[in-house]
């Protein structure tokens, strides 16, 4: 009889989702034993959400192949609905379905939208493609700043002119007051079990079918195309389940913070670009890496808080440090050469 | 009808500092294939030191913007050099944009050390206030930025075509191999271009302050994007449809601006790209690359 084993990927698989497992298992441990001050403890719910995002953006940049830079507005969309649908239901539903609830909206919400943006973007090429969705992500946080939406009775009305143009009973989304007072349901499990399930959609992806299919394009968008693969519908799967992702972790994000304005700072195009450097860093097209890359990122600047007023600058260094280090060929090869833990690949006979 | 006018003039002034920083893109983009982040925040950099020239010390105007060009050439060969060149072989473009990333935190940071986050109000370098013609009253920045915008475009045009220098940068943006076989110093090429550009960007810098007199660190961020739009509008690679872009894209900001929503202008402005874009996916003005199996 033929013993089973698991395939080199499933392994890998599971690797990265006990990593994830441990992790956390680790930081609640912690937690308990009271090794987590508050300023620490503030971190690991936005840790989570970048962890997310990271995973969400590496499944366009790293296994689809195409540059977005707008993937800070998905999550600005998610993040608006899901607030608001909290809001709105805050009365009338318990915690948890309603929680449970809206990082379902804040996906599907995200997810259409992540639809209706691709069926044009997803025409474009290479750096062509990456600046519409850095426009795409620009107009959605610039809508976010003019939407006013209220409540009048038990209708729900929006403008975007002011808030003054109808008399609303109660503001929800407040133009560039935002959206205030959403419930604090956010916690680091919810955070955890969020990650973990975008995790586990994006590998099982990665190895379907599908997942094939949409490597293949990546490696060669014709080759793929002379042999059937149907490279729009591939690209609109990808792209769309990206966008649902980002959608969850936004919810996630607003649910953690007392009010919910569309900064330049929270969902401009500078925070797209740093979830592309956690991509980039992590080594592109792998989701571990991602993930590493966006916990060590995020915590660098707080590591570095001794130093004060220099640790942006210091921050700055290391990156460009890092990414020269890890890129370039000569620098590669000298770390290839003298790595310990290189592993042996075995030559398949 | 005065005021529409007017206001088309303003368009055309801010447009046409649109076009010199997007000019210093494309031209990177075109020589070194890659998109410079960092660009946008030279301009900042370049703001500063002309600041810090004419106001801190009580130098001559003149001398503030020589040393801005002059400090913002240096910036650019350096961050060049340091940061970029290491990654030229890198395999992923992807790599040297994080790092171009990296180059625009640290320019941000160096200027919020050195000057602080309150913003400075910058003094025009311009000696005259208005100029009246006719009904119309332009204000001297506006005239300015569009005069030293042609006068640089042309200047820019003139050096690519008919200078030996110029005819290696055509040569490396088009074939960097070949380029080099042909003895062009490939390297010298490119630092060259990464001068000229990051100088503009310098230009840009002292204009963008005059006509709009607060500086602060992310003074050059929003410009620098702006810009990167205008390239990609006129076809990016492209030195004319980068000044063609720039125009249409700052007449179409101030239009917006005054006579639709002030606040939706960046939103309007960006969808009249992705517009053009599906349109005309390579740009105005850009070259369709046929793909070949």
């Amino acid at each position: 009889m033929k013993k089973r084993t698991l395939t080199k990927a499933t392994k890998d698989n599971f690797a990265t989702i006990a990593m994830i497992v441990v992790l956390y298992a680790a930081v609640t441990i912690a937690a308990q034993a009271g090794l987590i001050n508050s300023h620490l403890g503030g971190l690991l719910v936005p840790l989570c959400v970048y962890a997310t995002m990271a995973v969400s953006l590496n499944l366009v940049v790293g296994i689809l192949g195409e540059l977005s830079l707008g993937h800070a507005g998905f999550m600005c969309v998610g993040a608006f609905s899901a607030a608001f649908f909290s809001k709105v239901t805050e009365a009338s539903m318990n915690t948890f379905p309603r929680f449970f609830l809206a990082i379902l909206v804040g996906g599907i919400v995200a997810g259409i939208f992540g639809f209706l943006i691709g069926i044009p973007v997803l025409r474009l090429n290479g750096d062509y493609l990456a600046i519409v969705t850095l426009a795409f992500g620009e107009i959605i946080k610039n809508i976010m700043n003019v939407l006013y939406v209220g409540k009048v009775g038990n209708s729900i009305r929006f403008s975007l002119d002011s808030s003054a143009a109808m008399d609303m009973d109660e503001m929800i989304i407040n133009g560039p007051q935002g959206i205030t007072g959403t419930p604090y349901d956010a916690t680091f499990t919810v955070g955890f079990i969020i990650l973990l399930i975008s995790v586990i959609v994006v590998l099982n992806l990665v190895n379907s079918r599908s997942g094939r299919a949409i490597m293949a394009i990546r490696d060669n968008r014709i080759a793929a195309e002379s042999v059937g693969i149907r490279v729009t519908r591939y690209k609109m799967l990808a792209f769309t389940l990206s966008a649902v992702i980002a959608g969850c972790a936004g919810a996630l994000y607003a649910h953690n913070l007392a009010s919910l304005i569309a900064t330049p700072a929270r969902f401009g195009y500078n925070m797209s670009i740093l979830f592309l450097v956690f991509v980039v860093l992590g080594g592109i097209g792998s989701t571990r890496g991602s993930i590493i890359a966006a916990v060590i990122l995020t915590l660098i600047p707080e590591v570095l808080r001794f130093i004060g007023d220099y640790r942006m600058l210091i921050y700055a260094v290391i990156m460009i440090v890092m990414m020269i280090v890890n890129w370039n060929p000569k620098s590669r090869a000298f770390i290839e050469a003298h790595n310990p833990f290189r592993k042996k690949e075995k030559e398949v006979q | 009808m005065v005021s529409f006018i007017t206001n088309l003039i303003n368009g055309l002034s801010l447009g046409s500092i649109y076009a010199i920083i997007a000019i210093g893109y494309t031209m990177v983009y075109g020589i070194a294939k890659m998109l410079n982040f960092a660009h946008g925040d030279i301009i900042m950099v370049g703001a500063y030191i002309a600041f810090t020239v004419i106001t801190t010390l009580s130098l001559p105007v003149g001398l503030g913007i020589l040393f801005a060009v002059g400090g913002c050439l240096l910036f650019g060969i350096a961050i060049e050099k340091i940061a970029y060149k290491p990654l030229r072989k890198a395999g992923s473009p992807l790599a040297v944009l994080i790092t171009a990333i990296g180059v625009s935190y640290f320019l941000e940071n160096m200027a919020l050390l050195i000057f602080g986050s309150d913003p400075k109000i910058f003094s025009s370098v311009v000696p005259f206030q208005t100029v009246a013609a006719g009904p119309f009253v332009i204000p001297g920045t506006t005239l300015i930025s569009i005069v030293v915008s042609l006068i640089l475009v042309t200047a820019l045009q003139l050096f690519i075509n008919k200078t030996k220098p110029g005819q290696a940068m055509l040569a490396v943006s088009q074939d960097r191999d070949a380029a080099s076989l042909m003895g062009i110093s490939v390297n010298g090429t490119i630092s060259l271009t990464f001068a000229i550009g990051s100088a503009m960007a310098g230009v840009a810098g002292v204009l963008l302050c005059s006509a709009y007199p607060s500086l602060s660190p992310y003074t050059g961020a929003m410009p620098g994007i702006k810009a990167f739009v205008a390239a990609v509008l006129g076809g990016i690679g492209s030195i004319p449809g980068a000044m063609i872009g720039g125009l249409v894209l700052g007449i179409i900001e101030i239009l917006a601006r005054t006579y639709i929503s002030s606040q939706l202008s960046d939103a309007i402005v960006f969808s009249v790209l992705i517009i053009v874009l599906l349109v005309k996916p390579t740009g105005l003005m850009g070259k369709v690359i046929q793909e070949k199996v």
